[in-house]
C-alpha cells in the first residue's frame, strides 16, 4: 500500500465522518430528504464552477456548491411558505429541477470535450481513485472545520432539533443557528460527494445516524458511532473501488453502509429485531413453565394434598399442544420446580411439585386472582369476561406491581369467583 | 396593581386567518393566572405571541413593563408536551440542563453551577432518581415534570405554561399544583393555558377568558360567572368566524400596514 493511497484512504474516511456527524442533526430533525435535495442541487453549481472558473481547483468547486446548495435550501423554504405544496413535494420539485439542470450542463461540457479530463462524472457516483492530493488536503481541512463547527454549535443544534420553540423563547439566536446548520449541511454534502457522489449522498448523511441510534441513547455517543460507521464504510468503498478498474466508489460505500445499517437494526440491544424475537421467545417459555406449575398447584388446591400427574391427566385438566407441554415440563425440571418419577403399574411418567415449584405455582394463581379482582373492582368489568385477560397478565405482572395490587386492593381474601387468594406464608 | 403582563390591541393570524382579535388586558404579579377557553379559541397562540414565537398583525405585549427582549432571562416558557419528539436521544438531566442555556453561554460548556441548579430543579419535581433515565421511557406525567423542571432551572420570575395538566395522572396533577403554589408564595407569577373549565376555578386566582376575542379578564370571582362562561363556551361567534374564513381564503390584509399601531415609546 503506497503513501498516496493511504492518504486518500484516510481522507475519504474523514470526509465521510464529518458528513455523517452533520447529517445526524438532519436525521433527528426528520429532514432526511432535504439533504438529498441539496446533494442533487449541488450538481449544477459544481459544473458551473467548472465552466466559469478553473475547474481543477477545489476552491471554485466549494464556492459553486455552496451557492447552489443555499439557493436550493432557501428555494424549498420559499416554496413551502408561499404555496400550498406540502414539504415533500417542494423538496422533490427542487431536487429534480436542479439535478436535471446539472445533467444538462454536464452533457454540454462533455460535448466540448473537456468533461473527461475534468473527471466531472466522478461527482455523480464518486470515485476515490480520481481524487487529487490537493483535493484530499482541501476537503480534509474543511471536514475538520465542520467537526469544530458542530462542536461549537453543539448546544444550539441540540436544542434546535429537540425543541426549536424553546430555543427561540429563551432568546438563543435561532436564525444564526439555523443558518449555520444550513451552511454546514451544504458543506458536508460538498465534502461527501467527493466520496459517494451526489446521487447517493443522502445515504451518507442519514444511514450512519439511523444505524447509530439503534446502539445508543445519548446524542454525543450517537454522533461518535455515526462517524465511525461512516469511516468504516468509506474505507471499505475506497479499497474495493480502487482495486477494480472503472469502479465508482459511491455504490460500494452505500452498500457497506446499508449492510451496517441493517445489521444494527437486527442486532442492536433492546431495539434490534433479533433482541425482540429472543425476548418474545423467552416470554413464551416463561408462560409455558408458569402454566405447568399453575396447573399442578391448582390441582393440589382442589385435592387438598400433593399430587402426581401424568401428561395425559394434565391434558385433561388443561389442553395444551403436546410439544408445548413436553417443553414446559423439561424447563420446570431443569429449574427443580418439578420432579419426575416412573409409575410402576402403568409405566407412564408422573410429575409432582417441589417446594420451589409450589411457591411459583402459588404466585401465578395469586396473580391471576388478584388481577381478576382488580378488573372487576377498578375497571368495572363483568366477572365472566375477565379470565382470558388474567391468563395473560399473570405472566407479566412484576413483584413491584404485585405489591401495588395487594396494597390497592387491601390484601383481599377472595377473587370475584369466591376462590381464596393464596398468599405465601399460610 | 403591579403589572406582570400587558397585552395591547393584539391581533394575530395563522396563515393569514385571524385567530385573536384585538385582545387587550393587564395581568397582576404574584398570582396563578389561567388563560381559559374552548378548543381553537387562540390560547396557545396568545402564549406564543407573548413569547415572541408568533408575530402579531397589530398590537404588542409587554412583560414587567418592557418588551420581551429586555426581560428574557426573567421569563420562562413551558411548551406543550406533545410539541416535541420524546424519542430524541437525551436523558432527563440533558433536558433540564437546557433550561440553563442562554444567549451568552451558547458556545460555552455546561458549568458545575448549571448542574447544581438543574439537580435542585429535579428535586423540586421529585424526579431526581430518574435523572439518567431516557426521556422516551418516561410516562406522560413524568415528561411534563421534566419540562417544568427545565423551566424551574431557568430561575425566572414569570412562568408561561402551555397545558401542563394535559395527560398527567392525578398524583402528578397534585404535585404540579403544589409546586405552583410554592412558586406563587415566593412571589413568582405563573400563567397557564388551560382548557378544562371544571378545574379552572380551583386552580387559578385570576382568569383570562378567551374565545378568539377577549371575553373577560379579572379575579376569578368576577370572571367565573354563568353569563361570561356561556359567552365564551356557548357556540361560535358566527359572523366573526365567517369573516375570519373569508380573510383567510382571500388573503385580504387584516389591517393596512400604515395603520399598524406602534408601541408608544
Amino acid at each position: 500500500m503506497d503513501l498516496i493511497f493511504l492518504k486518500v484512504l484516510l481522507g475519504t474516511m474523514l470526509l465521510a465522518s464529518s458528513a455523517a456527524v452533520v447529517g445526524a442533526f438532519s436525521y433527528l430533525k426528520q429532514q432526511s430528504l432535504v439533504g438529498d435535495a441539496i446533494a442533487h442541487a449541488l450538481l449544477p453549481g459544481v459544473v458551473l464552477a467548472f465552466i466559469l472558473g478553473d475547474g481543477r481547483h477545489p476552491a471554485y468547486l466549494i464556492a459553486g456548491a455552496l451557492i447552489a446548495g443555499l439557493i436550493a435550501h432557501y428555494g424549498i423554504g420559499y416554496i413551502k411558505a408561499n404555496t400550498k405544496l406540502k414539504s415533500d413535494t417542494a423538496v422533490s420539485l427542487v431536487l429534480s429541477t436542479f439535478f436535471g439542470f446539472g445533467i444538462m450542463l454536464m452533457s454540454y461540457v462533455q460535448r466540448l470535450g473537456q468533461g473527461q479530463q475534468a473527471g466531472l462524472e466522478r461527482y455523480l457516483l464518486g470515485k476515490a481513485a480520481a481524487i487529487t492530493m490537493v483535493d484530499v488536503y482541501t476537503f480534509s481541512s474543511l471536514a475538520i472545520l465542520l467537526l469544530l463547527g458542530v462542536g461549537l454549535f453543539y448546544k444550539g443544534f441540540q436544542l434546535m432539533t429537540f425543541n426549536e420553540d424553546f430555543a427561540s423563547a429563551i432568546g438563543l439566536p435561532i436564525q444564526l443557528i439555523r443558518f449555520t446548520f444550513t451552511v454546514l449541511t451544504v458543506l458536508a454534502v460538498t465534502i461527501g460527494i467527493q466520496t459517494v457522489g451526489v446521487v447517493l449522498m443522502a445515504a451518507l448523511l442519514i444511514t450512519p445516524s439511523a444505524a447509530a441510534r439503534a446502539w445508543t441513547k445519548s446524542l454525543p455517543s450517537m454522533l461518535l458511532i455515526a462517524a465511525l460507521i461512516a469511516a468504516v464504510s468509506a474505507a471499505a468503498g475506497t479499497v474495493i473501488s480502487s482495486s477494480i478498474a472503472k469502479m465508482p466508489t459511491g455504490p460500494w460505500v452505500v452498500l457497506v453502509l446499508g449492510f451496517l445499517g441493517f445489521a444494527s437494526l437486527l442486532f442492536a440491544p433492546e431495539k434490534g429485531l433479533l433482541f425482540k424475537v429472543r425476548r418474545a421467545k423467552a416470554h413464551r417459555a416463561k408462560t409455558l413453565r408458569e402454566n405447568v406449575v399453575k396447573l399442578m398447584f391448582s390441582q393440589e388446591e382442589r385435592q387438598g394434598d400433593q399430587v402426581a400427574l401424568t401428561k395425559s391427566s394434565m391434558q385433561e385438566i388443561r389442553a395444551m399442544k403436546p410439544q408445548d407441554l413436553s417443553g414446559g415440563l423439561k424447563d420446570v425440571q431443569k429449574r427443580l420446580w418439578v420432579v419426575e418419577r416412573d409409575e410402576v403399574e402403568t409405566g407412564e411418567k408422573s410429575y409432582s411439585l417441589t417446594d420451589l415449584g409450589r411457591v411459583e405455582g402459588r404466585r401465578i394463581v395469586r396473580l391471576h386472582r388478584l388481577w381478576e379482582l382488580y378488573l372487576t373492582e377498578r375497571l368495572g368489568m363483568a366477572a365472566d369476561h375477565i379470565h382470558p385477560q388474567a391468563e395473560t397478565m399473570e405472566h407479566v405482572i412484576t413483584p413491584e406491581i404485585e405489591a401495588l395490587l395487594i396494597k390497592e386492593l387491601g390484601a383481599p381474601e377472595r377473587d370475584p369467583h369466591q376462590s381464596l387468594i393464596p398468599y405465601e406464608n399460610e | 396593581m403591579e403589572k406582570s403582563i400587558e397585552v395591547h390591541n393584539l391581533t394575530v393570524s395563522y396563515h393569514s386567518k385571524p385567530v385573536l382579535w384585538d385582545i387587550d388586558f393587564e395581568l397582576p404579579k404574584g398570582k396563578i393566572i389561567g388563560i381559559v377557553g374552548p378548543n381553537g379559541s387562540g390560547k396557545t397562540t396568545m402564549l406564543k405571541t407573548i413569547m415572541g414565537l408568533l408575530k402579531p398583525d397589530s398590537g404588542y405585549s409587554e412583560i414587567f413593563g418592557q418588551p420581551l427582549d429586555k426581560v428574557r432571562e426573567r421569563v420562562s416558557y413551558v411548551p406543550q408536551r406533545e410539541s416535541v419528539d420524546w424519542d430524541f436521544p437525551a436523558d432527563v438531566m440533558d433536558v433540564v440542563l437546557m433550561g440553563r442555556y442562554r444567549k451568552n453561554n451558547l458556545f460555552k460548556r455546561i458549568t458545575k453551577e448549571d448542574r447544581r441548579i438543574a439537580t435542585e430543579a429535579l428535586e423540586k419535581v421529585n424526579l431526581l432518581e430518574f435523572a439518567h433515565r431516557q426521556i422516551s421511557q418516561l410516562s406522560g406525567g413524568q415528561q411534563q415534570r421534566v419540562f417544568i423542571a427545565r423551566s424551574l432551572a431557568q430561575q425566572a420570575d414569570i412562568y408561561l405554561m402551555d397545558e401542563p395538566f394535559v395527560g398527567v395522572d392525578a398524583a402528578t396533577e397534585d404535585a404540579i399544583l403544589k409546586l405552583l403554589r410554592d412558586m406563587k408564595n415566593e412571589g413568582k407569577t405563573v400563567i397557564i393555558v388551560h382548557h378544562d373549565l371544571q378545574t379552572a376555578n380551583e386552580y387559578f386566582d385570576w382568569i383570562v377568558l378567551l374565545n378568539t376575542r377577549l371575553v373577560a379578564a379579572g379575579p376569578k370571582e368576577e370572571v367565573f360567572t354563568k353569563e361570561l362562561l356561556q359567552e365564551a363556551y356557548g357556540g361560535r361567534l358566527t359572523v366573526l368566524s365567517k369573516l375570519g374564513d373569508l380573510i383567510g381564503s382571500t388573503e385580504f390584509p387584516l389591517r393596512e400596514p400604515e395603520f399598524k399601531e406602534d408601541k408608544p415609546e
